[in-house]
């Protein structure tokens, strides 16, 4: 029973999460007073790229081939790690929030290795900041999912991805959580999406290979990973319904308000990219510096009993 | 011999017999390594002299690990040096073998001068050289000279581990030894030295104050810092991995000292959990990085470089070297669900346990700690990327490169051997857990039966204690494969009319792209470069020669980085000995009359100090 909700439920995330970005695309153009593409665009650029004929670099080895299967494979894997509806609906005993991140370090990897098996200098350039931006990352995710797990122990031990309830420290530990998002689903001020200008792309750079199915399953592993981050910075800013059961009526309730967390996930990024301007790649590292400094305070926060 | 009393030769307790694992495990595939590589690099009889040497120093490491008597110990450790010192200027035609010989020595024998001093101190204490006298002594000493004890070993183990800014001589010495024997002295003999630490400082001086936990734990995370970054700026492939030892040294001692801590809190079963997660990651580092130093011997062997700038396309050439070095290098960056990963996400629950628990300093404590260990996980990652990357994807960058051939068979069994190993190490996490805390409860006290709580859990499941984390690593292996099999299904499925086309890397319409054009090992490493300036002073040098004032004839760039502990900590040293031994000079003037003079100025004194009834 459990475990086919589970299936049910990463089935239905990886399907909603293209409707997410075309969303967020939606609120930006609306802030810019254009009508822009319609929601579902992020779908039919995925169909699109399906039926498309693949083209593949002489240069490149197994390692390009298999990165997509990879990257998705492992973005699914990370699904099990997450309460996205409701905090019954992880897997216990898996693993914990640690292994989510570290899945998402393993699609990161094979990312990186591919950008540089076509043997293009877009690609290592790709492959080289998402490194060097993954590793500012990493510090700040781990301390701030750290700070709100420590602060209440939460029902299924360790370093579950949610919180017990609202708290003060709980709230600077998502402000933190917020800058790491931007980094991870490559959004203004750390990467562009929207543009494939050499001096500032990144995620798209390590794709820039790419073409048909494969790069259909690279967008909607990366639709699906903003998914999970959105769903986590949910779970550790507004918890609720906290411990609810696995019962139908109460996996609806809770789906019902996670679409609503989403969408105002979607609405604060949307903003934040209209009326920000990219910074420069290093100064990316002051930025997530910043966030650094939130995730201690989050603990001082704590310390003190907020 | 007058100081083995009959029965305390040797001691096989679980913590020798774990270093004694780990020792086999590491030596044994590199010995049917050995058995192709030296054949492929050097002549028959200098193989056999390699070969001679490395069992001899295999030897000696065991019955370091083995011995129970301070005596004894003290000569197989010397043992162990100098035989791992001729196996470092075993290529002794080159220069840099004679240079990382040299510093090799001086350390090492620095290192064991403060272990002289330390058991010469003990058996003074104690009155006997056997391990149990000592440790049974050992509560009537004076804190003040634990404290002395603990500074010592401290010093002693810490030169031969690694420990920043001890590690100076490490990258040097590990690169120069023939591979098979750099993977043992960094699978092995650098754990031979956390032995030592554990040995003597948990296992003999009894519950240690808080403060000697913090100096480990600080040490550890500046070392993982300074290995990691210096790895990144290393194109030298067994350089870069000779710094990552550095590195995962101190990933070790982030879990013994976050125990030593927790053990002078009272915490008794997380301090236990702790030390055995530093255990874990001990086997772990000994069996991948032992995996990683192989693949770069058989890497030498068909390039003939230890560059990764002149390497590429290797993976193409070199298929089965190239899996092996992924599946080290995925377990190195901490990747589910191979064997790093299982340690590290251990290591963090130590940190998320003493942040939980502690009071209001020891939170930041444990929260910078933990945040160290996550910036250096990435960083090792991205150095891996990099590593594997530039050296076996794309394109080669030189002839040799592309003319490699795949290693012979020996070689390719004991790699494949120790991939196996590393898959292993992560998919039986419970079992080996289990195996792993029953040794750290071991030598511990109090005596094992307090240790209920540390163990729940079965084969393929941990469960921390104190945290109530769970990790199953074959089940995250099962959803991986279920996930990357089903999107691979249904990609097959649905786009059944998947044409491939091998076409060319996009060149924006320029001529066809070559290797000159890839993203270099330098290139991938700037933005690391830039923002760690602070640290590694880059500097760079260009070069003009010029026909006119109009036209650049040549051009040379050099970039680099500043080696700060070389040049403000040892540079410095050096020249304070060489001016002391000038000063000496002064007496010493090779004249026999002065020296006579001196013999009998001294009887003189002696006799006027000594000489009455």
């Amino acid at each position: 029973m459990k475990a086919s909700l589970l299936l049910l439920q990463a089935g239905f995330a990886v399907l909603g999460a293209p409707l997410v970005s075309g969303f967020i695309r939606k609120v930006k153009n609306a802030l810019r007073m254009r009508r822009g593409a319609p929601l579902g665009q992020p779908y039919y650029n995925i169909v699109k790229c399906m039926a498309k004929e693949e083209v593949v670099s002489e240069a490149t080895s197994w390692i390009f081939r298999w990165t997509p299967s990879i990257v998705l494979g492992s973005t699914l894997a990370a699904l099990m790690f997450v309460p996205v509806f409701s905090f019954s609906l992880s897997a216990p005993g898996m693993g914990d929030v640690l292994t989510l991140f570290f899945l998402f370090s393993l699609g990161r990897f094979f990312l990186a290795l591919a950008g540089l098996d076509a043997g293009s200098a877009f690609g290592g350039m790709g492959s080289s900041r998402e490194m060097f931006i993954a590793s500012f990352v990493e510090p700040v995710a781990i301390l701030s999912v750290a700070v709100v797990a420590g602060h209440s122990a939460s029902p299924q031990g360790g370093l579950m991805a949610c919180s017990m309830g609202m708290s003060f420290s709980g709230m600077v530990a998502a402000a933190a959580l917020f800058m790491v998002v931007l980094a991870e689903t490559s959004r203004i001020p750390v990467d562009n999406q929207e543009t494939h200008l050499e001096l500032t792309m990144i995620h798209e750079a390590m794709l820039l290979e790419y073409s048909g199915p494969s790069l259909a399953m690279l967008e909607t592993a990366a639709h699906t990973k903003q998914l999970i981050w959105f769903s986590l910075l949910g779970a550790i800013l507004w918890p609720w319904p906290v411990g609810s059961s696995a019962a139908l009526s109460d996996i609806a309730a809770a789906a019902a308000f996670f679409v609503l967390k989403i969408i105002l996930c979607a609405v604060i990024v949307g903003l934040t990219e209209v009326s920000l301007a990219k910074m420069r790649l290093f100064r990316v590292a002051d930025f997530l510096g910043l966030a650094f400094l939130f995730s201690v305070l989050a603990l001082v926060i704590s310390g003190l009993g907020y | 011999m007058f100081f083995l009393s009959q029965n305390s030769r040797w001691c096989f307790d679980p913590l020798a017999l774990f270093f004694l694992g780990v020792i086999a495990l590491v030596s044994l595939p590199s010995f049917l390594f050995s058995a192709g590589y030296l054949r492929a690099q050097f002549s028959r009889g200098r193989s056999l002299l390699a070969t001679g040497l490395t069992v001899f120093f295999v030897l000696s490491m065991a019955v370091v690990v083995a011995s129970a008597n301070l005596i004894l110990f003290l000569f197989a450790w010397e043992f162990m040096s100098l035989v791992s010192y001729f196996l470092v200027v075993f290529e002794h035609e080159h220069e840099a073998s004679v240079k990382a010989g040299m510093i090799y020595l001086v350390m090492t024998h620095v290192g064991t001068a403060f272990l002289l001093a330390a058991f010469l101190l003990l058996h003074a204490q104690a009155g006997t050289w056997d391990f149990e006298g000592i440790r049974a002594a050992a509560p009537a000493f004076t804190p003040a000279l634990k404290n002395i004890l603990f500074g010592l070993f401290l010093a002693g183990f810490g030169m031969k581990a690694g420990i920043v800014p001890l590690h100076i001589w490490l990258p040097y010495a590990h690169p120069q030894a023939p591979a098979s024997v750099s993977s043992i002295m960094s699978g092995a003999m650098i754990k031979v030295a956390i032995y030592g630490l554990l040995r003597f400082i948990a296992g003999m001086l009894g519950v240690p104050p808080v403060w000697w936990g913090h100096v480990i734990l600080v040490a550890a995370g500046i070392s993982c810092l300074v290995g990691v970054i210096y790895a990144l700026m290393e194109h030298d492939i067994k350089k870069l991995l000779a710094y990552h030892s550095v590195e995962n040294i101190g990933i070790i001692l982030l879990g013994i000292g976050a125990g030593m801590v927790f053990w002078s809190w009272g915490w008794g079963v997380l301090a236990a959990a702790a030390f055995a997660a530093g255990l874990y990651h001990t086997v772990n580092h000994a069996v991948f990085k032992g995996l990683l130093f192989l693949c770069s011997g058989s890497i030498q062997v068909a390039t003939g470089t230890r560059d990764i700038e002149k390497l590429g396309g290797l993976i193409k050439r070199m298929p089965q070297t190239a899996a092996s070095f992924l599946v080290g290098a995925m377990a190195i960056s901490a990747l589910p669900p191979l064997s790093g990963f299982v340690s590290e996400w251990l290591i963090f629950q130590v940190f998320f346990a003493g942040l939980r628990d502690a009071s209001s300093g020891g939170k930041l404590f444990f929260a910078g700690m933990m945040a160290c260990l996550a910036l250096t996980s990435a960083l090792a990652a991205a150095c891996f990327v990099k590593a594997f990357g530039v050296a076996f994807l794309a394109m080669s960058r030189s002839r040799a490169a592309a003319e490699a051939r795949e290693a012979s068979l020996s070689m390719r069994s004991a790699m494949i051997f120790l991939a196996a190993l590393t898959v292993a190490l992560g998919l039986g996490a419970g079992l080996v857990w289990k195996m792993f805390c029953a040794v750290a409860a071991s030598f511990l006290e109090p005596p094992a039966s307090a240790w209920s709580g540390l163990f729940s859990g079965s084969w393929d499941l941990i469960r921390f204690p104190g945290t109530d984390a769970c990790l199953r690593t074959p089940m995250i292996m099962l959803a991986l494969g279920a996930g990357i099999a089903a999107v691979y299904l249904f990609v097959r499925l649905t786009a059944r009319k998947r044409v491939m086309t091998a076409g060319r890397t996009w060149d924006c319409g320029y001529y066809r792209l070559d290797h000159r054009t890839e993203y270099t090992a330098t290139a991938f490493s700037k933005p690391f470069r830039i923002a760690f300036s602070f640290f590694l002073l880059p500097y760079r040098k260009t070069e003009k020669i010029r026909d006119s004032f109009y036209h650049v004839k040549e051009f040379t760039y050099e970039t680099a980085t500043t080696p700060i502990f070389k040049r403000y900590l040892y540079d410095p040293m050096v020249r304070g000995f060489f001016k002391l031994a000038q000063y000496v000079k002064g007496f010493q003037m090779g004249s026999i009359h002065w020296y006579l003079a001196y013999i009998f100025v001294t009887i003189l004194i002696l006799v006027v100090i000594f000489g009455r009834p």
